[in-house]
């Protein structure tokens, strides 16, 4: 066991050794500029580039026309947004999202509001979804774009997206979702799904970090948009920029290990989430699962523990790679503000720790960690004087805090 | 995070962790912060004649603020009430170095320190009163 053991996959994921394998050429042999029309190096690097496209198409069931390559999910998310924003602008000025929607998203958003744009907040459930039911009641006349993600990368609730698609689909407003989380980890299909946009990260599904691409509908409807990154015209006029070959080919290979090992690996995450939380809740009492525990991400594992502070609870995790809801944790004191819009709670919120699993997990990891959360919340118990008043029966509710 | 020697050590060996009897006509209870806050110390002396004779404390909070918790009980233990008053939370940042960031888990620790003092005097002044 390599020390310290990687426990945040949703933060990011090693590269595979067969996406480097792929990669590796395009930095020293066959390092032409795809827009290169004159010559062999351009030729080789535009065939590789276009291999890509079909990679990415195949995986998400779409065609391979429809994909434009970024510097990965933030930029496309920018371009998604503001793209459609001006573009249809014109129509209307209304965009709904969620609350609990990664800070790309929500800045973006209120960088919108700056311009002019409307925005309505959807209010998540205790599990952090949304329903199909409050996009269809937010959608109004002048609502030209829906926004919601696939999977929420702190706490793993997967959103009724087939439905959400559909909901839009009916009443002419645009769909795009975030799929960061979701693209290699679950079935994604844009046709099925009823999907108009959809964006996703190389470094999430053991690809390469600063490459990511966005998904833009040809047929039913077609989707346009003003492009955000202006010289060139490269990706037919949506994202002008040298391509990033490499890393183009590196998000290809990974689409396509990840569309081939799809059933595979989730059914591995699955394992060593339930492996994981079986000893935790067999050991331990006041634990809760933060997201739906049903409907969530294969390896995703948010867990709050009662009466400890996260920050104090990853010092005593000192060979495991985690991270924390905790505003301790943050540099700005806030505490995560997906916990917040989940109604969880400043308190539970600081003790919360998500815990993800992936690929290279093993059995062997999943119970030394184990043995290091229960050992670790047990000593930090023992500090507790919150842990304290409720073994003496005390409602922590009723008592007058002096705060700050 | 990096987290200086000190506070780290603290984690590790948290000095005087524990309680007192809160019944106790000798014993002052301090308890101040919030859960919504992530920090909140209980911090108890026992006292005879002016001096604190025994400290304990129990922190739920970041590392820094087990650590703050725990050198003030260090520090107090021994010290005359008045002593222990004088207190100041620079002196808790300076010791753990404290970054910017973690100055209020030790202005948390002062505050404790400060709030035990004033329950142990409210009962002697009650017991006076009786």
């Amino acid at each position: 066991m390599n020390l310290p053991i990687y426990f945040d996959y949703q933060a990011t994921t090693p590269v595979d050794q067969r996406v480097l394998d792929a990669m590796l050429p395009y930095f020293t042999s066959a390092y032409g500029n795809a827009a290169s029309r004159s010559h062999a190096f351009g030729w080789k690097a535009e065939e590789a580039v276009d291999q890509s496209r079909e990679q990415i198409a195949s995986i998400l069931n779409a065609s391979s026309k429809e994909v434009v390559f970024t510097s990965g999910s933030t930029e496309a998310i920018n371009l998604a947004m503001k793209g459609v924003g001006e573009m249809y602008g014109s129509k209307g000025k209304h965009i709904i999202t969620c609350l609990a929607e990664h800070k790309a998203v929500l800045d973006t958003a209120k960088h919108m509001e700056k311009e002019g744009f409307e925005v309505t907040y959807l209010v998540p459930d205790d599990n952090g979804a949304v329903t199909a039911q409050q996009v269809a009641d937010a959608i109004r006349e002048d609502t030209i774009l829906v926004t919601i993600m696939w999977a929420n990368n702190e706490v793993g609730t997967v959103n009724p997206i087939r439905e959400i698609g559909a909901a839009c689909r009916e009443r002419g407003v645009l769909f795009f979702t975030d799929g960061t989380q979701a693209v290699g980890k679950l079935p994604v299909d844009v046709e099925a799904d009823n999907i108009d946009l959809l964006c996703f990260s190389g470094h999430k599904l053991y690809g390469p970090k600063g490459v990511g691409a966005l998904y833009v509908r040809r047929r039913k409807p077609r989707v346009r948009l003003v492009a955000q990154m202006d010289g060139g015209g490269h990706e037919r006029g949506m994202r002008s920029g040298t391509l990033n070959v490499p890393g183009i080919v590196g998000l290809g290979a990974a689409c396509a290990v990840a569309e081939q090992d799809l059933e595979k690996d989730m059914a591995h995450s699955i394992a060593m989430r339930e492996r994981f939380e079986e000893k935790i809740f067999g050991a331990l009492d006041h634990v809760a699962i933060n997201g739906d525990e049903h409907s969530r991400l294969p390896g995703c594992s948010n867990l709050s523990f009662a009466y400890v502070e996260g920050e104090s609870l990853i010092m005593g995790f000192k060979d495991l790679a985690v991270s924390s809801g905790s505003a301790c944790t943050s540099a700005s004191l806030e505490p995560s503000h997906v916990l917040q819009s989940m109604g969880v709670g400043d308190e539970l919120a600081h003790s919360s720790i998500r815990f993800g699993f992936g690929r290279l997990t093993t059995p062997e990891e999943i119970d030394f960690a184990a043995e290091q959360v229960i050992t670790a919340v047990r000593k930090l118990r023992e500090l507790s004087p919150l842990y304290e008043m409720v073994q003496e029966g005390i409602d922590l509710s009723t008592i007058a805090w002096t705060g700050h | 995070m990096a987290y200086s020697d000190k506070v780290l050590d603290h984690y590790d060996n948290p000095r005087n962790v524990g309680s007192l009897d809160k019944h106790s006509s000798e014993v002052g209870t301090g308890i101040v912060g919030a859960p919504e806050c992530g920090d909140v110390m209980k911090l108890q002396i026992q006292v005879e004649g002016d001096t604190i004779v025994d400290a304990k404390f129990k922190t739920f909070g970041c590392g820094s603020a087990i650590a703050s918790s725990s050198l003030a009980t260090e520090w107090i233990k021994g010290k005359k009430v008045d002593e222990a008053m004088a207190i100041s939370n620079t002196e808790i940042v300076e010791e753990l170095s404290l970054p910017p960031v973690k100055i209020h888990c030790s202005v948390l620790a002062e505050d404790a320190i400060k709030a035990a003092v004033a329950d142990f005097k409210q009962k002697q002044d009650a017991e006076e009163g009786a």
